[in-house]
């Protein structure tokens, strides 16, 4: 395990009041994957991580991270991580291959290596024509991958990730999300966080889902989807979706059914009917309605997503806060 | 030996941004400069005074020099905050650097700017002001710039990481450097100062180093006030470095 935490907790104190940002978190990273952390803005996830990465102390709880004890060797952590944060780590005007040369020299390179390592870098992250230019003229997603390559400059067992692709406009998001599979092929592990489903869905191997500073569901994605179960069948019915409700509730595959209200614009009702195979499912419903002379004006067919999951964990949805 | 190193790293990566922008190492200088050409004329007429018995630039521009110095490294913590902001602070402190490091080179670059200033006003005053240059002593007195920048420098940064806002830093500053600045006789001497007024400026370490200052300028080379300058703002220095040191090791940024 590269990471494991036992009942980890932050207070914050702010003007008096106590804050629980994180109120007992139990955690384990195996070597080699990518694991995500994912939940709405203030759940906790940035304070875990800062945790996890010696920029702020626990105030209780235990924690392993890369083979030390984190409260007690928090050098030897620094050594064996890298730490990308949300703000990203350049400013004005230095140049990539300075600052690259400058970190790898903070974690003991001579300059010699530092300078060729920096080469090495900056040509797998695509920044070789950039080198020695001032970061303040580097786009977004340049900027992105320069923020990372410093991360990986000293080529840690893992990496932490904070809200990489924040801000980031799709094309660069798309990379960014190359550069960690390929990082994750050349072995390196890598904690993310994230608010964004698709992202935690594509790129993690496996994730934890958290709220108000605490875990509320843990596993791979596909795992976490089918603890939530089954597909979801979406049908619009313009008139007689209370009709259309009990006729398809009654059907021994539908496991529920709920008639949502109707649009006012357009009179179209959407009924959500929950079965464990949506593809076998379809045709049978569609039989139903022609029987009943039912004219559907949508059909969707839609799996589970891990807002489903966040949905049944927590009762909110992690879409309605972005 | 490590931190050795990593105080150099950071020390050089300071220089590197300050001399990419050189025009700071000269916007330092204009105020001073200003005084010098619209104000010092004000004193000549009291070559010999009280208060000015060594002449009137030897007195005002040794103040000059220690007041240059003090509002050039009160003021360092501003370029921190953008580091702060960008995330920068935050990126070197998950590496392994000494957190003392992190401060004690950023605060050299600083001494290393607010010297340069300082010997380049002294140069600038002979031409302007008509001042007598005694270098032994210049050079001394650059060793009291030093402290004091050094002092200053880390206080500066020290409290931009507490406070993380440009808009509160500099009030609160302000609120420290102005009463300091005045109760240590850069404008006119203290000798001017009623009773009340010279106890106050005894407990103030710039008092002392004002009137170092003075003293190096004029030859004065055994005077209380050098010692007495080198002891309180040598001993704030190493208090405030450390204290500055721990909020750096400390900070969230």
């Amino acid at each position: 395990m590269l990471i494991e935490t036992k009942g980890l907790k932050k207070t914050f104190k702010s003007r008096g009041k106590e804050v629980e940002a994180v109120r007992g978190v139990d955690l384990a990273v195996k070597e080699g994957e990518v694991f995500g952390l994912l939940g709405p803005n203030g759940a906790g996830k940035t304070t875990t991580m800062r945790m996890l990465s010696t920029l702020i102390e626990p105030t209780d709880g235990h924690a392993v991270v890369c083979g030390h004890d984190l409260a007690k060797q928090s050098a030897a952590v620094r050594r064996d991580i890298g730490y990308v944060g949300q703000e990203g780590g350049t400013w004005g005007e230095v140049t990539a291959r300075e600052e690259l040369v400058m970190q790898g020299r903070l974690y003991g390179m001579s300059k010699k290596t530092a300078l060729a390592r920096a080469v090495e870098v900056l040509e797998a992250f695509q920044l070789g024509e950039y080198a020695d230019r001032n970061v303040k003229t580097y786009s977004g997603g340049q900027k992105r991958r320069l923020d990372i390559a410093l991360g990986i400059m000293h080529q840690p067992k893992l990496l932490f990730l904070d809200e990489p692709t924040t801000g980031l406009d799709p094309q660069s998001r798309a990379h960014m999300w190359d550069e960690v599979r390929g990082l994750r092929e050349r072995g390196t592990a890598i904690f993310l966080t994230t608010h964004y489903l698709d992202e935690a869905d594509a790129l993690c191997d496996r994730l934890a889902i958290i709220d108000h500073g605490e875990i509320v569901a843990e596993g791979t994605p596909l795992e976490l989807k089918k603890e939530v179960a089954g597909d979801v069948v979406l049908i619009g019915v313009a008139d007689q979706a209370a009709e259309a409700r009990t006729l398809l509730g009654d059907k021994a595959f539908v496991r529920e059914a709920e008639a949502g209200a109707p649009d006012p614009a357009t009179g179209v009702a959407l009924l959500r009917l929950y079965v464990d195979d949506g593809a076998a499912a379809l045709p049978e419903l569609l039989r139903a309605l022609d029987t009943a002379h039912i004219a559907p004006a949508s059909i969707e067919l839609h799996r589970p997503s891990l807002d489903d999951v966040f949905l049944k964990q927590t009762g909110r949805s992690l879409r309605e806060e972005h | 030996m490590k931190t050795l190193l990593d105080t150099w790293l950071v020390y050089s990566r300071a220089m590197k941004l300050n001399l990419k922008q050189p025009v700071w190492l000269v916007v330092m200088l204009i105020q001073p400069l200003y005084f010098l050409i619209f104000f010092a004329p004000l004193l000549n007429g009291l070559d010999g005074a009280p208060g000015f018995e060594a002449g009137a630039m030897e007195t005002f521009v040794p103040g000059l020099i220690i007041m240059m110095a003090l509002f050039g490294s009160t003021f360092v913590g501003f370029s921190l905050i953008a580091e702060l902001r960008a995330g920068v602070i935050e990126r070197m402190r998950v590496t392994p650097v000494s957190r003392a490091a992190l401060l004690i080179g950023r605060t050299f670059a600083t001494v290393t700017t607010t010297l340069f200033q300082a010997l380049l006003l002294v140069v600038l005053a002979a031409p302007i002001g008509g001042l007598t240059i005694y270098w032994p002593g210049v050079f001394l007195m650059l060793g009291i710039i030093v402290l004091t920048s050094f002092m200053l420098g880390a206080l500066s940064y020290g409290v931009a990481i507490v406070l993380k806002s440009e808009d509160t830093l500099a009030p609160v500053l302000n609120t420290f450097v102005q009463p300091i600045m005045l109760l240590s006789g850069i404008m006119l001497p203290m000798a001017l100062a009623p009773a009340w007024l010279q106890n106050v400026a005894d407990f103030n370490p710039f008092y002392y180093a004002v009137e170092a200052a003075r003293s190096l300028f004029e030859g004065d080379m055994g005077a209380n006030a050098i010692w007495q300058a080198a002891v309180y703002i040598g001993g704030l220095a190493i208090v405030l470095v450390w204290w500055a040191t721990r909020k750096f090791a400390r900070a969230v940024a």
